[in-house]
């Protein structure tokens, strides 16, 4: 900066800098804010007592546990219908797809799912699962629909890292007398598995934050469920971390203890996001 | 075949093969071309479901009146979904206008300017914004403003399009700001280089020669948040107001993914009102699908002219 410039181009020079800064300064302080208030409002609510117990309108506390163990309950068996179903996609797509007008079809349904709102997949899993189905509106409903929304996710980040396996390993395999599959299950997918967990960080952050979905397939109550037999397992349905917010803010006015899930909310987002950049570090490597 | 055996984990007996190992082979295949058909199936299931249950209703409203009618009321049968349609419009302008400058500053402090260790601290930060989950983001919108609008403003209550507008900007910042980013990181050294070399300053650089090269890539960013405005309901269901107003920028509103959330849970099965609240679905649905078109021609005119 120290030739010699003219007028207009020094102004130019130093509105240009000083709306860099003040943009990005907005950007960090915007999250600083965030991060700050929704700490200093929450932090007093919690304790062990708040994440270990139910909700007790005769004690008159308040707990979480039943929030926790829903919030599990949907990652888990979200994950558990996803994961085979994204990685054989990823496969396919990878290994076996010659046909180049299908490889186009798939990805393009793939890029048009990761663009449907979640208040969409609300409508439809409501209508599929809990109408059509008769599942009612349970904790499976509201799984079955978050597998459709993190489907292109898992498909994704498997993609990316099958790409990233060398064409040598494959044709090593194949030269040795090795059938494609066979291949794939002892050359191709254990040189991805960096992938495949991303893809799964990735997933679990996107289901613990959303909250649309399952505000409108499974239902909004607060009370412990019980999981200990098969069918209760099925037909449990309670509100996860996200929905018990709202449910909270919006429906009891009761601040403190939405400000509370906020705050562990975000410490979840928070070790996701580390967990995630991670796994990518380790991909690179 | 010891040596791979050994470091791929492979059994000796399933190397060999035989009648068996060729039809699970065509097993296999089959099994995975069935799993990347499910996702061409999901959208197809999505489609079809939304265009059943959404169209009678529009039947039975007429096609103009559902439009156009500016009236919902659910009570005296009146579905008119143009305040809606509104609201999402300029909802989105308005966090466009707003969050887009701010997003597009910072990817370029981001991508030139700021030193990588700088960069490196407000990249997990820019991260971490985009994870925060919708509801907390309506939480605080709900209790920090507010308050500040009905006091500034000196209104009877906070709720407003405005709020709405506020929180759908901030919203939209992570995904403008690192997509653009990557594709400013994206622009050949050598037009900088030259540029410089030519005597520009080096903002001059940023701004005249390496922008308008990563232009599509900043057009996709932007395509891609105004698609996460258009389809967010929880953040702007807390601080809208949920009135189905014709929208103005201090009145409480209705969107069009607020229309469906505020009385799916109300709305009796079957009725005209639940049918109605599908076709608002289709609506929004046509409007997500003309975005993602508009994305993919972007990214096509991206990847051309490389």
């Amino acid at each position: 900066m120290n030739q010699k410039l003219t007028a207009t181009r020094r102004t130019y020079e130093i509105c240009m800098r000083a709306l860099l800064y003040l943009c990005a300064i907005v950007t960090c302080g915007l999250l600083i804010f965030l991060i700050g208030y929704i700490c200093y409002q929450g932090i007093p609510g919690i304790s062990w007592e708040f994440l270990s117990t139910a909700e007790s309108v005769l004690n008159d506390t308040v707990g979480i546990l039943p929030a926790i163990c829903n919030t599990l309950y949907v990652i888990l068996v979200s994950l558990i219908i996803v994961l085979p179903l994204g990685v054989g996609a990823a496969i396919y797509l990878t290994e076996y797809a010659r046909n180049r007008r299908l490889v186009n079809v798939i990805e393009f349904a793939t890029e048009t799912l990761a663009g449907i709102p979640s208040i969409i997949y609300a409508l439809v899993g409501n209508i599929i699962f809990c109408t059509s189905l008769r599942m009612g509106k349970t904790l499976l409903a509201g799984s079955l629909t978050l597998v459709i929304m993190v489907l292109p996710t898992i498909i994704r980040t498997t993609q990316e890292s099958l790409k990233t396996v060398p064409q040598s390993y494959r044709e090593g395999s194949l030269g040795l007398g090795s059938g494609k599959w066979h291949m794939i299950r002892t050359v191709v997918l254990p040189s991805s598995i960096d992938g495949i967990v991303t893809g799964c960080i990735l997933a679990v952050g996107r289901i613990v934050g959303e909250s649309a979905i399952l505000m409108y397939t499974v239902s909004m109550s607060t009370m412990m469920q019980d999981f200990s037999t098969i069918s209760n397992f099925i037909k449990s349905s309670g509100a996860t971390l996200t929905v018990a917010l709202y449910v909270y803010a919006k429906e009891r006015a009761d601040f403190a203890v939405a400000f509370s899930i906020a705050t562990i909310l975000l410490a979840l987002t928070i070790i996701i996001n580390l967990a995630a950049a991670l796994a990518g570090k380790k991909l690179k490597r | 075949m010891k040596d791979v055996s050994s470091t791929s984990g492979a059994q000796p007996r399933s190397a060999a093969k035989g009648g068996l190992g060729k039809s699970a082979e065509w097993v296999m295949q089959v099994v995975f071309l069935i799993c990347g058909l499910i996702a061409v199936g999901f959208v197809l299931i999505i489609s079809i479901y939304l265009i059943i249950s959404g169209l009678p209703a529009i039947r039975e409203i007429g096609l103009i009146d559902f439009l156009f009618g500016d009236t919902w009321r659910a009570n005296d049968n009146q579905f008119g979904i143009l305040p809606m349609i509104l609201t999402s419009i300029y909802g989105t302008a308005g966090a466009f206008v707003i969050g887009v400058p701010i997003g597009f500053f910072t990817a370029v402090f981001l991508a030139k300017v700021a030193p990588p260790k700088l960069a490196a601290v407000i990249r997990p930060m820019v991260n971490l914004l985009a994870g925060i989950p919708s509801v907390v983001y309506g939480l605080v919108g709900m209790i920090v403003l507010l308050p500040w609008i009905r006091t500034t403003f000196n209104l009877p209550a906070g709720d407003s399009l405005f709020a709405a507008i506020l929180v759908l900007a901030v919203m939209i910042l992570p995904s403008i700001i690192s997509v653009s980013e990557t594709a400013l990181q994206a622009v050949p050294k050598e037009y900088e280089e030259a540029s410089l070399a030519l005597g520009a300053t080096s903002l001059e650089t940023y701004f005249r020669v390496s922008v308008p090269a990563a232009k599509s890539g900043i057009a996709a960013a932007v395509v891609l948040g105004i698609g996460r405005a258009i389809g967010e309901a929880m953040a702007i269901m807390m601080v809208a107001g949920n009135v189905a107003n014709m929208p103005s920028l201090f009145s409480s509103v209705r969107f069009l993914t607020t229309g469906i959330a505020i009385e799916m849970n109300y709305a009796q099965v079957g009725s005209l009102q639940r049918n109605a609240l599908f076709s608002i679905g289709l609506v929004l649905f046509l409007f997500i699908m003309i975005i993602n078109v508009l994305l993919n021609v972007v990214l096509k005119h991206n990847k051309g002219e490389d």
